[in-house]
């Protein structure tokens, strides 16, 4: 665990990597709703495969979890003390690894609010 | 003056409206709404003391000198009050209310009732199992302690049904069925309204929600399904010359239509024109005449070539079809 966290430094957050977490959630989302209509439109009932659904969610939060973590990582970056809005590297790369694990905590969150209902309602009127 | 009097008047009607017994949620007659009604208490009370709460806070924040709390125990404020707490506490909501709204089971053995939203009337279908189904409109009838589902569509344009006692709201959409199964508890007399603006006389699209014990209803429903007795032979005239028949079915007199309200057994309804007047002789009689006058944009044409002793006659004639 340590040696991961440490090889995480070397996985540099960029804008890029910022949009992973609300992207793993819209994708979570979209496929929620497949997944719900597929089901519904071709045995009439939910659901095809209910543990593939909560494997895919699962795997889901685990991406979240990770890209939250490594941004969690590079965020604690030391250098000089705050305020980072330096337009310095350091500072760039601060602010988005903190803006990566706030929207990884939030996107961790949507996702199990999303799967909730589509597991405990299993119904398709 | 005037600010503060309205403000009283409309505080008021808040508190008159928990007063009425026949159209609210929050005094059920039916199994879902009473859920509707219990979620929505633990909502009020939780969110009365979450203000509260942050109320509190917020009086304390504002008295504090500055300088009371360093920067650190400020951020651990902000991430447990402002982000973690709230997480939870919504986390626990959802899991609590989800099982209230899954959607209650059918058997193919309860009955059903198709119910159609038409400008500005319900078209209504008993369906009792293996047995063909009954016309009727602008009423429903339903047993008490037996599970009932309708299946909801709408003829033109989108309605939504909706008996607050009962349970939630569903829309009514054209070439679609929704379902809706409900469980009515306590007999009575109760209303249902249309909840999806469809157009001029929307606000007047009700109808009566009558629960009756199991018996009675069987016996009621098994009365329905007969063909009408009418009597009045000048109002079956005039029914007859008038085309009235085009758009109303009596069944055992004329043949079933889609474009009015069945008038079979019209003379056993509580209302009028979708729950909109008391059923009399007078009311009837006016409406036969200028139903627009009662509903701006009814679907029905006007009768002002009938004479006074004409429209009377053929409320009676309608009124007699028990
Ligand atoms: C073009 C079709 C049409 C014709 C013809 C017509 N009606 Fe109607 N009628 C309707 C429609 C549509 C309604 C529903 C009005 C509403 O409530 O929005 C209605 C409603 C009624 C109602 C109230 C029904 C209820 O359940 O409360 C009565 C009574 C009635 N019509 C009687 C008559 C009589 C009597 C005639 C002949 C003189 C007649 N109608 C001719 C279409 C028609
Ligand atoms: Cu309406």
């Amino acid at each position: 665990m340590k040696r991961w966290l440490k090889g995480a430094h070397r996985l540099r957050v960029t804008l890029w990597t910022l949009i992973v977490p609300p992207t793993t959630w819209a994708v979570h989302f979209l496929f929620s709703y497949l997944w719900v209509a597929i089901s519904c439109e071709r045995i009439g009932r939910w659901a095809l495969f209910p543990t593939a659904f909560a494997i895919g969610t699962v795997v889901a939060l685990i991406v979240i979890l990770a890209s939250g973590v490594i941004a969690w990582q590079q965020s604690r970056t030391p250098g000089d003390p705050p305020p980072h809005n330096e337009g310095t590297d350091i500072d760039r790369l601060r602010f988005l690894a903190y803006s990566t694990m706030l929207l990884a905590g939030l996107s961790f969150v949507a996702v199990i609010f999303t799967a909730m209902p589509v597991l405990m309602l299993g119904d398709c009127r | 003056m005037r600010g503060k009097s309205s403000a009283i008047s409309i505080l008021t009607a808040g508190f008159l409206a928990g007063c009425n017994t026949h159209q609210s949620t929050l005094a059920p007659f039916g199994a879902d709404a009473a859920d509707i009604r219990h979620l929505f208490i633990m909502m009020l009370v939780g969110a009365v003391l979450i203000a509260g709460g942050v109320a509190l806070l917020m009086r304390h924040a504002v008295r504090a000198p500055e300088g009371s709390i360093d920067h650190r125990k400020g951020m651990r404020i902000v991430l447990w009050l402002g982000g973690i707490i709230p997480t939870v506490v919504l986390l626990g909501l959802l899991a609590y209310s989800l099982p209230y709204m899954k959607p209650r089971p059918a058997s193919p053995a309860d009955l059903t009732i198709a119910v159609d939203g038409e400008q500005f009337w319900w078209r209504v279908a008993y369906a009792p199992p293996g047995r063909p189904p009954i016309l009727s409109a602008n009423e429903i009838r339903i047993p008490t302690g037996r599970t009932v589902a309708f299946r909801l569509s709408g003829g033109d344009v989108v309605h939504s049904f909706w008996i607050p006692g009962l349970a939630g709201k569903m829309d009514m959409i054209p070439g679609r069925i929704n379902s809706l199964v409900v469980r009515a508890d306590k007999p009575g007399r109760y209303r249902g309204q249309c909840a999806e603006f469809c157009g001029l006389s929307h606000a007047l699209m009700a109808f009566d929600v009558i629960a009756m014990p199991p018996a009675a209803f069987d016996a009621w429903l098994a009365e329905q399904a007969r063909p009408a007795r009418p009597g009045d032979a000048a109002g079956a005239r005039l029914f007859a010359e008038n085309g009235c028949g085009g758009c109303h079915g009596i069944a055992g007199v004329n043949a079933p239509s889609r474009i009015g309200p069945d008038l079979t057994h019209f003379g056993s309804r509580r209302t009028l024109a979708a729950g909109i007047l008391p059923m009399t002789e007078a009311n009837v009689a006016a409406f036969i005449r200028h139903p627009e006058k009662t509903k701006p944009g009814v679907r029905m044409p006007s009768f002002p070539q009938l004479s006074d002793d004409e429209a009377i006659a053929l409320a009676r004639y309608l009124q007699g079809l028990k």
